[in-house]
């Protein structure tokens, strides 16, 4: 089969394209880096069946982090190259154009972003383009799909140019601004307000105030969307479920099955939270109690996402970061990892060192608790107060922090500087909102539905051979002389690698008060990332690595939650 | 002509690109391709304090950068925004 890949500059729509050449639901957003691997999909045409893929974005074919590497990787597959390039920047965009060329493989090349060229000014003209490059061009504007269809038409234009001389990066550099100064035309545009307000919310002294407030309203949004979601849909929905579920369980009696589908009866009363069957606490805690919560977040995130903030705030933050040993980009899979870590964790690739891949992606799996686990925290631990949720966050935010102190003089290696190209601001479209946040439902819904049910099931399966209580006996020693909370916490943190949410639900029988549920949610937030973390931190850091993140994160949990417990409850 | 890091310039000065020093030609590519290349007028759009980033805008499109890597850019001082 034919395969095309798509090629180009980060952040300058290719995977728009990509989603509207196969209809693949691909997630595209306003910042450099949001696709770090390559995805495939299939396509009519040429009049045949084709392989489309879209490569991480990259400025030249000589990698500088690991999501440029899949790009020139994914190259070498390559028959024929769709270079998909930066109307709006012409010029900085030619240098990989001219280094895949030499390449010698058919291509074509897409000028996307035409409208905003012309809104700012820029004129190119087309047929001149064509004839310095010898390679078609067509102009497009992915984000309406306006010129798509042109594209498709033209695609059996794509050749590889008679001439291939192949030139050094210097006479590049000659030939580009040759180029450029044929091809476009620019006329001086006054700067506008957006360009006002781009500087504003990238200035220290007014953009910090602005972050805040974007960052307060953000997670104000978040509660705002998933409470509104459980008080008028979601609670009054289960409530409707309540006796369809009485009705089975009076039907099946008492026996395995019964405990198995509905769990254990609290006063004869289903509690969806502690009954721990599979279709009672396995469908109301993905739905009932994290879904909401996950609608919220992911609504907000694209909107950070799409109008292009993200890489404002990578630049307001990366003091921090920066003595943390990464740099303000890690604020992206900060924020991917507080919907889900796995996400968060493959966004480290953008990160050029191992050093600060290792140390991005173990504060991750330590104190960047994801929607299903904070939901959780709010929902069980907040019934004792608030104020124990909010110490809880603290704690978490003041390990991320302090954790990274320590590994950025610990850990080997460089922590080379930020060096981010920051997007315009965009209007984020309401409909491509929608369709990223649904993307994002059925995955997390496809993650965790499966999990949960296992993780019931094993709950349930656990108990009835008598394993959690022999582990609750071996281990009720040290937990209570360590923490202060009952050997029986230690069944939850088991549960805890299958699914946070399920196992913060299990402290809920344990009969605990609030210090010992403070110190029991911090210790189970901070002790091991979930399994499906997990595999992907396999993946990224290597097996080595990984060890030695999970000995950090073990260590951090224990040393953190003696610490409160010796706060919260003393040593009485 | 007075040839200076754009880690000396303050904040709003407007100046002229006129050598990339040092560190091999991988770094100096990647500047390029980022738009930061001899001849190009940039201007400084913030100065991030504690030694942090600096933003400038070049060809109307803003790119962020660590202190280290900016102390590498050389340019030629217009006499209007001159600063020391």
């Amino acid at each position: 089969m034919l395969r095309i890949v798509l090629m180009g500059n980060p952040n300058i729509g290719k995977s728009v394209v990509f989603s509207r050449l196969t209809g693949a639901e691909v997630i595209t957003s306003n910042y450099p880096g949001t696709t770090v691997d390559f995805s495939r999909g299939k396509a009519r045409l040429l009049d045949s069946q084709v392989e489309v893929i879209d490569a991480p974005g990259t400025y030249s074919l000589q990698p500088t982090n690991r999501a440029e590497e899949v790009a020139v990787e994914v190259l070498r597959w390559a028959d024929l190259i769709i270079n998909v390039v930066d109307a709006t920047n012409l010029e900085r965009n030619l240098f990989l154009t001219l280094e895949l060329l030499e390449s010698k493989k058919p291509m074509i090349i897409v000028l996307n972003m035409w409208d905003e060229a012309e809104r700012s000014g820029i004129e190119i003209d087309v047929n001149e383009l064509e004839m310095h490059l010898s390679v078609s061009v067509v102009s497009i504007i992915a984000l309406t799909g306006e010129g798509i269809k042109d594209l498709v038409n033209r695609l059996n234009e794509a050749r590889s140019p008679h001439e291939t001389k192949t030139l050094t990066e210097e006479e590049k550099w000659i030939e580009i601004g040759r180029i450029s100064r044929d091809v476009q035309k620019l006329t001086h545009k006054h700067p506008g307000v957006w360009d006002r307000f781009s500087e504003a919310t990238i200035k220290p002294l007014t953009g910090t105030p602005i972050a805040l407030i974007v960052v307060l309203a953000t997670f104000w949004m978040v509660r705002l969307i998933g409470e509104g979601l459980i008080a008028h849909l979601f609670e009054p929905l289960f409530e409707l479920y309540r006796p369809l579920v009485m009705v089975i369980s009076a039907k099946l009696g008492s026996g395995l099955l019964h405990d198995l589908l509905i769990g254990r009866l609290i006063n004869g009363e289903i509690d969806y939270v502690q009954s721990m069957g599979v279709l009672t606490t396995g469908i109301y805690v993905p739905l009932g109690m994290v879904l909401p919560y996950i609608v919220g977040f992911y609504l907000v995130l694209s909107l950070l996402e799409d109008s292009g903030y993200l890489p404002r705030l990578a630049t307001l933050s990366d003091n921090v970061f920066h003595r943390l040993g990464m740099h303000g980009h890690a604020i992206v899979p900060l924020f991917l990892g507080l919907g889900c870590n796995v996400p968060g964790a493959l966004a480290t690739r953008t990160l050029e060192t191992r050093k600060q891949r290792f140390i991005s992606a173990t504060l991750l799996g330590l104190a960047v608790p994801c929607t299903a686990k904070s939901a959780m925290i709010f929902g069980v631990l907040g019934t004792y107060g608030r104020s124990y949720v909010l110490l809880v966050f603290a704690t978490l935010a003041l390990v991320y922090v302090g954790t990274g102190l320590i590994l950025n003089r610990v850990v080997l290696g460089e922590s080379p500087e930020i060096f981010l190209e920051i997007p315009p601001y965009r209007r984020p479209n309401l409909r491509m909102i929608l369709k990223k946040t649904g993307m994002r439902i059925k995955w997390f819904l496809a993650e965790a539905i499966p999990f949960l049910f296992l993780g019931v099931l094993l709950v349930n399966v656990l108990y009835t051979v008598g394993f959690m209580e022999w582990i609750a006996r071996v281990f009720a020693p040290f937990m209570e002389w360590w923490l202060a909370i009952p050997g029986e916490a230690v069944a939850a943190l088991l549960v805890g690698f299958f699914r946070k949410d399920l196992a913060v639900g299990m402290l809920l029988p344990l009969g605990l008060n609030a210090p010992q549920m403070v110190v029991a949610t911090t210790v189970l937030s901070l002790y091991f990332p979930c399994v499906a973390t997990f595999a992907v931190l396999i993946k990224e850091l290597g097996v080595k690595d990984t060890l030695k993140s999970t000995a950090v994160m073990v260590a951090t949990a224990l040393l953190v939650g003696g610490a409160m417990r010796w706060a919260l409850i003393g040593g009485g | 002509m007075m040839q200076l890091p754009i880690t000396s310039l303050k904040a709003g000065a407007v100046a002229q690109i006129t050598a990339l020093l040092g560190q091999g030609c991988s770094f100096q590519r990647k500047l390029r391709t980022m738009g930061i290349r001899e001849g190009k007028m940039l201007k400084i759009v913030a100065i991030h304090p504690f030694a942090g980033p600096l933003v400038l805008d070049i060809d109307g499109r803003e790119i962020t950068l660590g202190r280290s890597i900016a102390r590498r850019i050389m340019v030629r001082v217009e006499d209007c925004c001159e600063s020391s």
